[in-house]
Parts: C-alpha cells; structure tokens; sequence
C-alpha cells in the first residue's frame, strides 16, 4: 500500500448554520482513481470542494502530501491538486488557449513574461484533451462536452498531481461522456494523476473507478471496491429508492438501474 | 496582432485628444499662441485649458479602469462604481468637508480628496460586509447591497444640502452634478498619487483579474490568493474613484461604459483589456468634456450631466441585451 496522498480525518462543516458533512474520515492514495456517489444535497461537491482548499472553514484534519491542508500558501497547494468544477452555467469571455494558459498561473510571479516551458505544457494539455482545433475558439462558443475538455486540459497545465473533479460527465452527450472517461482514465493509468471524481451516474462510476464512496446525508455511506456496490440491497440503502442489477457479459460488474422488478 | 493595433490607436487617438481638447474652446486658440508670451490666450491655453484637458484624461481613465475591476470581481457589467453605491459614499465624504470646511492638507493633498477615499472605503466596506452577513458573496445581493447603500448615502446627502445655507446648498448641488470646471494644476496635483496608487495595484493584478472572471472556485483552485485580491481590488478602485470624486464630483457611467466598450474591442483578457480600458476612459472624458464646454458656448453644461445622457441608453441597452449581459 503506498502511502496516501490524501488523509481526511474526522471532516466536518457547516455552511449557512447546516450541517453539510459530518465526521468524514477516508484516505487516497497516490494514482487511485475514486468515484463518489450518493443522492442530492448528500454534500458530494461539498466534500471535494473541502479535499480541492476551496472551502477552508472545514473541521477535523485533511492533510495533502502528509502536510495540513491550511498549511500550503494558496499556490503551493495549486501546483499540488487542481478542482475541475461543473463547465456548465458560467461566461467565459477568453479563447480556450487563454483560458488553458491560466493553468500556469501557480507557477508564475507577477510580471514575468510566460517561459517556453508554460507554453509546452499548454501545448501538451491541449494535445492531450484533443481539444487543438479549438484553441482559438471563444470558450462561450463551445459544446458542453468541449468546454469540460478544455477544463481538463486547464487543469493539466496547472501541473497538479490530483484532480477532484465535479460531475464531469453530467449533462453531456453518450459521446462527450464516453470522450471524457477515456482521458480521465489515461490520465489516471498512463500519468500516474489522482483522480477523484463526483458521479451522478452509477454505471460511469462503477466502470471507470476501482472504488466508490457513497455519501448519505453528509456521512458516509459506503466505501470499499466498486464490485460490492453493485448490489440492490447496498445502493436502496444508499439512495432510499430500490435498484435493479443485470448482469452483462460485456462488462466486469452488473449494470444498475433504478426502480423495482416489476 | 488585432488587438496590439486597436491599442495604437487608441493612444494615438489619446495623444490626438490631449494635444487639440486645450485649443477648442469658447473661442478657439491657435497653437501658436502658446508661445506668445503674455497674451491673454496664452494664459487661457496653460492655465486653464492644459490642465482641464489632462484632468478629465485622468479622471475619465481613473474611473473606467475601476469599473473595470469591479465588474471583473463581480463577474458583471453593471457592476460598476455607481451601482456599488462607492461613489456616493465618496460624494457624501467629501460633502461633508465641503459642507462643514474642514479644508487642511496633508503633503499637499487635500483632505476633501482624503475624506472622499474614506467615505467610498467605507461604502466597499458596508457592501461587503452586508453580503458577508448574508452568508454569500452572490453578485444579486452585491448589487442590491450597492443599490441601498448608495440610496443610503445620496439622502444622507441631501439632509446636509437641506440644513445648509443657501451659498453651501449651491456649491455642493453643483459638484455633485460632476464637472471639471475647477481644474488648475493643484487639483491635478491632487489627483496624481490616488491615480498612481491605485492604477499601480491594478497593473499588478491583470492575471488574477483574468482568473477571478472565471469564477471564484476557479480562481482559488488555480492557486489565487482570492480573498487578498478582493481587498486589494476595492482598495485600489476606492483611491480611484475617491480621487476623482474629490476633485470633480461624482461623474457617472464612465466607469460601466468604457470597460465594456473595450471588451469589445480587444476582448476579456486584462493584459490588453486595462491598458485599453486606461486610454479609452481618458479619452472618453477628454471628449465629453470639450463638448460640455461648446455645446452652449458661452456657458457650459457639468460635464456629468453629458455622460449621464450617453450613459443613460447605454445602461438600458446593456440590460436589453442578453448577449452583452452573459459575455462579460
């Protein structure tokens, strides 16, 4: 077992006098790539966003590296883990090369111009996400599935080891979705990159990740290998709703549908 | 390089401004006359044209380049000085001083500039601090913070024009209407550290005003230290827009015209959008107030009452159309 590069301890936080997360206690390691899952308002986006140093009002310990969370300066912990938040619902004026540029921000000082190597790993990130002929478009002007694209190539350019991603997939087509696993996952197995990932979708979830952490009413409510989630009794305790599994001989775990057995 | 070029232009349309604005006039002076010593247009020309001329270039890119910042913190375009209620906590600083004549100097600034920077700090500091209480930093709640605050304010403003006598009454109603009549080379002395300070902090933050545009989640992920940025941006845009007030009352929609005019012309990015929106403002004003001058020679209209006239369908344009709206 290597060491974790991420150790949360007894995590907890109130937003707005709520109660959000309660107790959370879980280790990642280094190159594991986890899915959490769990119903609405579970505090799934709360929890990464606690993991990423976007909240830092946060109870209980998180140390990244095996260093405190609150001990990093703000560029630091950047150069360490970068949070991919929802594409969706933001104005974007700059090109998506500008906006892929603004990844490096962490390793520069004010007023020094931008060094050849800024503009490697732009380069790369961009060829990495397959997102080249995009590189001078406006990012307002992109597809969904472009736009998360272009904030993964962001994040790569940033450098960070870890990546704590916000429903990537959600509200993309079959075709985006698909796109947007294949990078995660060679991000994941060929980089050597952390990821840890919100997923609304179970299936995405349970194909792409070794193991799940379902959240339920901000603790959690499982842990463990992807291959013991997949069980309707399991996931109705989780979700409070009732859940069909098929097996396929296409794939290593049994697809999850929601609803009963007629 | 599209936008290195609209840059030329605009400082060469700057410098053209700069240099023809001090000979339209009343009358017009030739050049010639500046080096006719001792002729009347001469005194015109250096004493009073030259520096009315480089007050408005400085003021007008003052505010611009502050509702600039703000509507990149707030990821809005109608966030500006005047919506955020900061300029007229300004006005009402320096109102006061006006009103009671506390007239001192400190290193030769004087202290109604001193009590205008006080009084939009203060306003940044309520606005804030009445959406800190709300529990979020929502641009809705922002603006309707900024809305009341600056409601707040301008009747605080009135009282003291109500309890004034009639000579004090007259002199702030017309200050308050925002002109740069009272222009002479103090009042640009005046002005100069609050531009420098202020224009200086936001030189060094083009960067993190780029990443703030794209959301604060973003902004801290990518490592910017958020919450310093937010106190250095209302630090600087309240120098600003403090300096400006102080001297020239508070001159409207400059500073949510010329910002957005320029995203147009040379798109969101702050290394070229800030020097851009700095010409823009100046020039801007530069022309409002030559025609505030002429338009009804001899006398003159506050050139905030032209701005406002600009302004006016320029704001109700901005918020008829969506697109400009969401591409900020």
């Amino acid at each position: 077992m290597t060491k974790p590069v991420i150790q949360v301890e007894n995590l907890s936080i109130r937003l707005s006098g709520k109660a959000i997360l309660q107790d959370i206690t879980l280790n990642v390691s280094a190159g594991e790539y986890v899915s959490i899952i769990g119903p609405n308002g579970a505090g799934k986006t709360t929890l990464i966003k606690c993991m990423g140093g976007i909240y830092r009002d946060c109870g209980g310990s998180i140390q990244i590296g095996g260093k405190a969370i609150k001990a990093y300066s703000s560029k630091e912990l950047a150069q360490l883990l970068s949070y991919v938040p929802q594409a969706e619902g933001r104005t974007l004026p700059f090109s998506v090369e500008e906006f892929v540029m603004m990844g490096r921000y962490p390793h520069l000082s004010p007023f020094t111009p931008l060094k050849a190597e800024d503009r490697e790993a732009v380069d790369r990130a961009i060829a990495q996400t397959g997102i080249e002929a995009l590189r001078n478009q406006p990012m307002n002007t992109l597809s969904g599935g472009e736009r998360q694209m272009a904030f993964i190539a962001g994040a790569l350019a940033q450098g960070a080891r870890i990546f704590l991603l916000d429903e990537p997939t959600t509200f993309l087509d079959y075709r985006h979705q698909a796109a947007v696993m294949r990078i995660l996952k060679s991000i994941c197995s060929d980089s050597g990159i952390t990821i840890i990932a919100v997923h609304h979708d179970i299936n995405i979830a349970t194909e792409n990740s070794d193991r799940m952490i379902a959240l339920k009413d901000g603790r959690i409510a499982f842990d463990g290998i992807s291959a013991e989630i997949t069980d309707s009794a399991t996931l109705e305790e989780i979700f409070d709703t009732p859940f069909h599994c098929i097996a396929d001989n296409q794939r290593p775990l049994p697809l999850v549908i929601p609803g009963g057995a007629e | 390089m599209k936008r290195t070029s609209v840059l030329i232009v605009l400082l060469m349309l700057s410098i053209a401004a700069v240099l023809i604005g001090p000979l339209i006039g009343r009358e017009i002076i030739p050049l010639s006359a500046f080096l006719a010593d001792g002729s009347i247009d001469q005194v015109i020309l250096v004493n009073i044209r030259i520096p009315r001329v480089l007050l408005a270039f400085l003021a007008g890119s003052m505010l611009a380049l502050s509702g600039m910042s703000f509507q990149a913190l707030f990821r809005n375009p109608l966030a500006t000085p005047f919506t955020l209620g900061v300029s007229s906590g300004a006005a009402l600083g320096a109102a006061v001083f006006i009103r009671f004549g506390l007239a001192f100097s400190i290193l030769g600034i004087s202290s109604t500039s001193f009590a205008a920077f006080g009084g939009a700090l203060l306003a940044v500091g309520l606005v804030y601090g009445l959406t800190r209480l709300k529990g979020g930093f929502s641009t809705a709640t922002l603006l309707l913070a900024g809305i009341a605050i600056s409601f707040f304010f301008s009747s605080v403003i009135l009282f003291i024009q109500y309890v004034s006598g009639i000579s004090h009454s007259f002199r702030i109603m017309r200050w308050l209407m925002g002109s740069l009549a009272s222009a002479d080379y103090t009042r640009l002395l005046n002005i100069l550290p609050f531009f420098l300070a202020g224009s200086l902090i936001i030189s060094f933050l083009k960067r993190e005003l780029n990443l703030m545009m794209t959301g604060e989640d973003i902004a801290l992920s990518r490592g910017v230290n958020v919450a310093l940025v937010k106190k250095l941006i209302f630090l600087a845009a309240s120098l600003m827009v403090g300096g400006v007030v102080a001297v020239c009352g508070p001159i409207g929609f400059v500073g949510m015209m010329s910002p957005h005019i320029c995203r147009m012309l040379v798109g969101a990015d702050h290394r070229f959008l800030a020097p851009a929106t700095f010409l823009f403002g100046g020039l801007f004003l530069v022309v409002c107030d030559t025609l505030a001058r002429t338009v009804i020679a001899p006398a003159e209209i506050p050139v905030g009452v032209i701005t406002a006239l600009l302004g006016g369908p320029f704001f109700i344009w901005l918020l008829l159309n969506r697109n400009a709206n969401t591409e900020l």
